[in-house]
């Protein structure tokens, strides 16, 4: 177990270098440069460049610049007045962190719970309403529902407030604009699992051993039929971080998105580096979490590669 | 002696889009106290039907139980509810399955497996249980059961998974175990460890054992009685010296002709019985296996016959026992070998 750990970290790092440097080597080919829109003398612009580093060439500003990521520093920003890029990610990451989460877990939670009540009733009214909401929900681009949450739930009906970022209210409906797409699928995996999963033997075994209903679907069948639906929690999770891009401008959340889109227009080499690598990071820990959590439930999984 | 349980003229049917498949048709037969009564036939007579109506673990739709009664302690078990059954399953009357590779839950320990019904039927606290687990798997012979019993069931062999399988099914001290084809997925040396096992944990704990299987060598290990059936109907039952050695039925003949022996010669073929059972969807008016019969006649596809008594204990349901029906010796690889 530690030595399959060790090597997916290995590989995550290795990962991560690729990401930067293709970033790297992708934003100094893009046109222009920070200072292109300003007004400024060419002796204060040549100053300023010398400031950054800029004025180097290609190949030092890189290590240079692999040397400070590795020790933590993501540089300054280039338009916002010399701020610490760290310091703007961090602060963009709270809104978003939080509604990314809070949309994954409404969407598990959801998505399971659906996906086993219309296994056990199979072809129910439950059952068929579950597979057309599924269908919606993953025919329907999330940015498109935020928009018809924010509109309907909150200018219409006035339920909850449709944008901005004040108290706790405001992170509903970008969470659940986020976990439509979730909720369908874990929902579908989970319902198809299920019905395979209660045609085992071992579910006749734990029958023949008395246990109530209850006890036989949720110790015996919902974990057998979890494993897949942890597989797929990594994508989802994936296309939520970067769903949330979309969605929070659409409820004027000043979080990551925002962050990552500005840093673009502006070509603010330093954020644009920042927000990509902590993005990479982010992602990467996501899969490699799954692939640990994988282990977890299913017990063969943890043995394999690993001696006794 | 005690009757454990009684089986009177059950007819369990399933429901299905081509019509009603009558899968057993009036099966009887009784279970004594600490004996072992073995139910054999081929795929599809119903034998696995009947075990798992005992257990009533069929799901109902699509299978019902159209008629007949299944005393069990003074209790019809066609009767009771689901919340009455759940206190009969696991600790009066145990089940141990077929493939012991599927029956055993893949994410959960052995022990967890093993104090699950412990902790349900006998208010065992969790140490209570683990202790009984402990001690369970090392009376069906696993080796340090005190390490294997957090292990995984992926990590079990076949045969030690069916010895887990037997801890489980014997934890709460059943009244009745059925074993439905316990050794048909094992290996052979490995099939002779768990019958051997299950021969001895009979005598310890005194349970009373229906074994469902086709392998009459297993049968003639430890049966004490045999109940034959064919297309969903008991067609001969006795003790197992009377089936063995002076079968009645045509069909019990067939079966018996049809099992390798180590005395035979290697000139002599195995005599497989010719056709196949008939469909149950619509089941034949007379004898079912008359068509497969070499010594059919013309009543046979007309009338069921009714179960006559050869001894008092060997019955059988053939028209060849009616006092007109014509003296047919069987033939001579079905009986000898005494």
């Amino acid at each position: 177990m530690l030595r399959y750990t060790l090597k997916r970290l290995g590989y995550m790092v290795v990962t991560l270098w690729v990401i930067i440097t293709a970033t790297f080597v992708m934003m100094k080919m893009l046109p222009g440069d920070p200072l292109k829109s300003e007004k400024v003398p060419p002796e204060v612009r040549a100053q300023i460049l010398k400031q950054y580093g800029l004025d180097q060439p290609l190949p030092v500003q890189y290590v240079k610049y692999l040397g400070n990521v590795v020790q933590g520093d993501l540089g300054k920003s280039l338009s916002f007045d010399g701020r610490s890029v760290t310091d703007m990610i961090l602060e963009g990451f709270g809104p978003s962190a939080f509604i990314g989460i809070q949309g994954l877990l409404f969407g598990t939670v959801i998505g399971l719970i659906l996906g086993s009540v219309s296994a056990l009733k199979r072809g129910s009214l439950i059952d068929n309403a579950s597979t057309f909401f599924a269908v919606l929900g993953v025919s329907i681009p999330n940015f498109v529902m935020a928009a018809l949450l924010s509109y309907y739930v909150g200018v219409v009906w006035g339920i909850l407030p449709p944008g901005l970022w004040e108290s706790y209210e405001y992170s509903i409906l970008p969470s659940l604009a986020l976990s439509f797409p979730v909720i369908a699928q874990i929902s579908r995996y989970t319902r198809t699992e299920m019905v395979e999963v209660l045609d085992q033997d071992y579910m006749k075994t734990a029958k023949a051993k008395g246990l109530e209903r209850s006890a036989i679907i949720i110790r015996h069948a919902l974990r057998n039929a979890l494993i897949p639906a942890v597989t797929i929690l990594g994508p989802l999770a994936i296309n939520i971080i970067t769903g949330s891009l979309v969605v929070e401008q659409i409820f004027a959340i000043p979080g990551m998105g925002e962050l990552f889109v500005t840093s673009v227009i502006n070509n603010d080499y330093t954020l644009i580096m920042g927000v990509t690598i902590f993005y990479s990071v982010l992602i990467v820990g996501v899969i490699f979490l799954v692939d640990l959590l994988y282990g977890v439930i299913d017990p063969r999984i943890r043995l394999s590669g690993a001696k006794e | 002696m005690a009757k454990v349980l009684e089986v009177r003229d059950l007819h369990v049917s399933f429901k299905t889009y081509n019509g009603e498949v009558q899968a057993v048709r009036g099966v009887s037969f009784d279970v004594n106290k600490g004996e072992t009564v073995a139910v054999v036939g081929e795929s599809g007579c119903g034998k696995s039907v009947t075990s798992q109506t005992i257990m009533r673990l069929l799901p109902s739709p699509p299978s019902m139980i159209k008629s007949g009664e299944i005393m069990f302690d003074g209790k019809d078990l066609t009767k009771l509810d689901e919340k009455q059954l759940e206190k009969i399953r696991g600790a009066e009357i145990a089940m141990i399955f077929q493939d012991p590779m599927t029956s055993l839950n893949p994410t959960m320990t052995v022990g967890g497996q093993i104090t699950e019904g412990l902790m349900k039927h006998q208010k065992m606290s969790k140490e209570e249980a683990k202790k009984k687990a402990i001690e369970m798997l090392r009376l069906v012979g696993i080796p340090s059961p005190e390490s294997r019993i957090s292990q995984y069931p992926h990590q079990f062999s076949g045969g030690m998974r069916q010895r887990a399988m037997i801890a489980i099914a014997l934890s709460c001290a059943p009244k009745l175990l059925i074993a439905d084809e316990p050794t048909t997925a094992l290996d052979v040396t490995i099939q002779a460890q768990i019958i051997d096992l299950m021969k001895e944990l009979q005598e310890k704990v005194g349970t009373s054992i229906i074994l469902i299987t086709h392998d009459l060598g297993v049968v003639a290990d430890i049966a004490d009685r045999v109940v034959v059936m064919y297309a969903g109907k008991v067609v001969e039952s006795g003790s197992l010296d009377e089936v063995f050695y002076q079968p009645k039925h045509p069909y019990t003949w067939g079966l018996l002709a049809s099992m390798p022996r180590l005395d035979q010669s290697s000139d002599q073929d195995l005599q497989p019985i010719p056709g196949s059972p008939p469909n149950l969807l619509n089941p034949p008016k007379g004898c079912p296996f008359a068509a497969r019969c070499k010594y059919a006649m013309k009543i046979c596809t007309q009338e069921m016959p009714e179960t006559s008594d050869v001894s008092s204990t060997h019955r059988v349901a053939c028209w060849l026992q009616h006092p007109m029906a014509p003296k047919v010796e069987p033939p001579a690889m079905a009986v000898g070998g005494e």
